[in-house]
């Protein structure tokens, strides 16, 4: 525990005081929910009807529909992300000046740029017609491929310099230096941080109720909307339900991240993965969405 | 480990989510649109066989043997999908089938497209929509980027209010009042100008605003008559239409500009409805159900 | 060009509500972030179990469902009347300090161990510890996520203009529906957004710089 080193083993009368902190804060927190509940109990957000339209098959369909455009949406962006990661990352770090120039420009700027103004530009057709989904993918693979790749810049400046000497010197090109040397571990290395902004890019796909993609809170809207029971508008209800879904499908990807990191802190062999967490360099180009840490390490105050 | 069981909590959200979507309840969730729509008073329309329009547009969709038809569906008695059928229901919806129906597609052959007010512009413009029939008031702003076909109904802007309203009764009296209306929407423009000088309220579904409304967030909401008495239908005892129509709402079909062919193509079988009685039938079995009065059609000028 | 100088009224308004509505979120992000990373750390339990929900719930939420959360269920079931520029700052500041309580966190576990250790022994209480002793060396280490941080607060803003609130993406999606080339909208609201964010940057540049001279 992080915090054990910041206070004392408690003595008799600080355990009386932690008892009663204890009790005035559970106190607080259950009245904090117990009023919520109560408010949602009087305003009758609790009636069954209300609640009972997830037991209808259609919109059990609809519910699973929308899950599964957002799936796809996230899978495709993803792959793409990461592949575009990898071209932008490239050029980052190229020989020729140019190039490192335009991809620092282009990083810079989309990072900057809010995604949603990227998707709606899209979609209305700045680059020619679009159906909602591939503009979707396109906001959030650029978008998502800028942060990536700067991931990946960091992982790659982490790699010690001795093995790009040592490969340089037993004559391999630079192709196959990036490509056997510098990318593996640098992927190795930033996996964590690679999967957190995958939950990002989950999060993001919910942008595309703006442009009419039939996705998770899309429908979700709908079915608030148009299933009124005895007059009643079952927003509390779908707001519930498909916030758990979102949670649900996000800690099962930080949980993913989580794993990763632990095997691979666990072998011995190569560079140990970094936290899941913004590496510095990241940080200080500023513009970068955060990447939700999957509970971040307990650092130096670790017993 | 907490984390773990966090985890394994999402999993079974997530599982609980996927095995739900099998099985449950059948039919239409919440509450039933009885007298939404009388299914044996529609009329049936004959499909019209070997149509030749000399229109990019119309070849498009019969090589692809599908109409793609821009839709509202959250408007009762209009435009209106019930969320756990998916089924589309509505005056709008009838006048769809009716033209797909003379352009020769069968209702089977129309793929419904829900499109918000503050996309439609874009949707039909983009080729994503053959054609857009969802209360869509011509105005001269939007022929500079599209054409339309029509008009088929005249609505006017009123107010809705909560039923035990005594303040507004009508746009003189909404002075410094919060109106909620759409982006994009005709009726947000006048009731904006100094002459009634309410404070707006924008939000991107006009349900959005039924919903805020009832909970006491905005005092009135204000769009066309038409879909205001929808609403009111679909929320009796609760809410009620104010005022008389302070504006000119024609409803016309948007079609992607130039388009003369399929444009006459449409107010043609706009016309021959009309003439037929199909039109008469179409209206006393939606919209007429929320207690507008029937008008006779007005005089078909974009053709 | 003439985009600009026909609406600029709009522009400066759609400016200032993107500017506003970042201040005020960070301010109470950062606010609510302290005192969620002083939970999670907190020698209590309850709060620390609080502190660690708020911050996986609120992180793995996608925003656009805390707007809706903010907008149709508060009025209805908390509070009923509240404008939407509030509601608007509570979403987004909600959402930011979860960001701000993990930075925070991860900054006081990066003080050495020696000085937590070094104030107990010492006779300081936690408040103390943490007060004098903690805070101020994390602080240091906390600055430049936090600058990463506001830089998203700004972007995450633009969700706002969906929901009643003028600002940059608001004022695009008018414009765009009165007809103008997009292309040109898009570059006028961008360089709007470039604006605040290359301020965020420069100011916590400055404020590095400080703390670094203040060692």
């Amino acid at each position: 525990m992080s915090a054990s080193v910041l206070f004392d083993v408690p003595g008799p009368k600080a355990r009386v005081r932690n008892l009663i902190y204890s009790v005035v804060g559970t106190l607080a927190v259950l009245g904090l929910v117990g009023w919520v509940c109560y408010r949602l109990y009087n305003k009758g957000q609790f009636e069954g009807e209300l609640w009972d339209i997830f037991n209808y098959a259609g919109i059990r369909e609809n519910i699973l529909d929308a899950l599964l455009s957002t799936l796809k949406v996230f899978a495709l962006a993803g792959v793409f992300s990461l592949v575009f990661a990898v071209v932008l990352c490239v050029a980052r770090l190229s020989d020729h000046k140019p190039v490192r120039w335009v991809a620092v420009v282009f990083i810079d700027l989309f990072r900057s740029i809010p995604l949603l103004i990227t998707i709606f530009a899209l979609w209305v057709g700045i680059l020619g017609e679009m159906t909602p989904m591939w503009a979707l993918v396109l906001g959030l693979t650029i978008y998502n491929g800028c942060v990536q790749a700067e991931v990946l810049r960091a992982g790659v400046n982490a790699v010690p310099k001795g093995q790009v000497e040592a490969a340089y010197a037993l004559g391999l090109r630079k192709t196959q230096v990036t490509a056997s040397v510098l990318f593996p571990q640098a992927v190795r290395s930033m996996l964590p941080s690679i999967i957190s902004q995958l939950v990002v890019t989950l999060k993001d796909t919910s942008l595309g109720f703006m442009i009419l993609y039939p996705e998770l809170l899309y429908s979700a809207r709908l079915i608030a909307n148009n299933t009124p029971v005895g007059g009643v508008y079952p927003t509390v209800q779908t707001v519930i339900v498909f916030g758990a879904i979102y949670i649900a499908l996000c800690l099962a990807l930080a949980w993913l991240a989580k794993f990763v990191e632990q095997r691979g802190r666990r072998s011995k062999a190569g560079i140990v993965p970094a936290e899941a967490k913004e590496p510095k360099e990241v940080a200080a180009a500023g513009g970068t969405d955060l990447t939700p840490v999957p509970d971040a390490k307990d650092g130096n105050l670790k017993d | 480990m907490k984390f773990h069981k966090t985890a394994a909590a999402a999993a079974a959200v997530l599982a609980l989510a996927a095995t739900a979507a099998c099985g449950g309840k059948e039919g239409s969730a919440g509450d039933k649109p009885k007298d939404q729509t009388d299914e044996k008073a529609l009329p049936k329309y004959s499909v019209a066989k070997d149509v030749k329009v000399d229109s990019a547009v119309l070849k498009k969709a019969q090589k692809r043997g599908k109409i793609v038809i821009g839709a509202k569906a959250d408007q009762p008695y209009l435009g209106f999908q019930d969320q756990s059928t998916k089924k589309y229901s509505g005056f709008d919806i009838e006048i769809a089938k009716m033209i797909a129906a003379d352009l020769g597609f069968s209702p089977k052959q129309i793929e419904w497209k829900t499109v918000d007010s503050g996309a439609r512009e874009t949707t039909v413009s983009k080729g994503d929509v053959d054609l857009m029939i969802g209360t869509y008031t011509i105005n001269d702003e939007r022929k500079k980027q599209i054409d339309f076909a029509g008009p088929y109904f005249h609505a006017g802007a009123s107010l809705l209010v909560r039923k035990e309203e005594k303040a507004v009764t009508g746009p003189d009296t909404v002075k410094g009042k919060k109106v909620c209306s759409i982006v994009g929407s005709t009726p947000l423009q006048t009731i904006k100008e100094p002459k009634y000088g309410a404070k707006v309220t924008e939000l991107s579904k006009y349900s959005e605003c039924v919903s805020q409304l009832l909970d006491g967030q905005v005092d009135a909401v204000t769009t066309d008559d038409a879909i205001l008495m929808g609403y009111a239908a679909q929320n009796p005892g609760k809410l009620k239409v104010v005022g008389k129509p302070f504006s000119d709402e024609p409803y016309g079909v948007g079609l992607k500009k130039g388009d003369k062919a399929l444009q006459k193509a449409v107010a043609d079988a706009i016309k021959k409805h009309e003439d037929n009685g199909d039109y008469k039938k179409a209206y006393d079995a939606t919209l007429g159900k929320s207690g507008s009065k029937f008008k006779t059609p007005p005089e078909i000028t974009e053709k | 060009m003439n985009v600009l100088l026909d609406n600029l009224a709009l522009f400066r308004e759609g400016f200032l509500g993107t500017l506003w509505l970042t201040i005020v979120s960070a301010l109470l992000a950062v606010v609510l972030g302290l005192v969620i990373a002083g939970f999670r750390v907190s020698p209590v339990p309850p709060l620390r179990i609080f502190g660690t929900l708020w911050v996986n719930v609120l992180r793995n939420t996608p925003l656009t469902l805390l707007f809706l959360v903010a907008f149709f269920v508060v009025p209805k079931v908390l509070f009923p009347g509240i404008n939407s520029f509030v509601l608007a700052v509570c979403a987004c500041g909600f959402y930011t300090s979860s960001f701000v309580a993990e930075a925070v966190r991860s900054g006081i576990n990066t003080v050495p161990m020696g000085q937590a250790e070094a104030a107990r022994a010492i006779g300081m209480t936690f408040t103390q510890t943490m007060r004098i002793v903690v805070l101020p060396q994390a602080t240091r280490t906390v600055v430049p996520p936090l600058s990463s941080i506001f830089i998203a607060l700004t972007k995450n803003t633009a969700i706002a203009g969906a929901f009643d609130n003028v600002d940059l993406f608001n004022v695009s999606k008018t414009l765009s529906n009165d007809g103008y080339d997009i292309a040109v909208i898009f570059i006028w609201i961008t360089l709007g957004y470039l604006v605040i964010t290359y301020a965020i940057n420069g100011l916590f540049r400055l404020l590095e710089n400080r703390l670094e001279v203040a060692r």
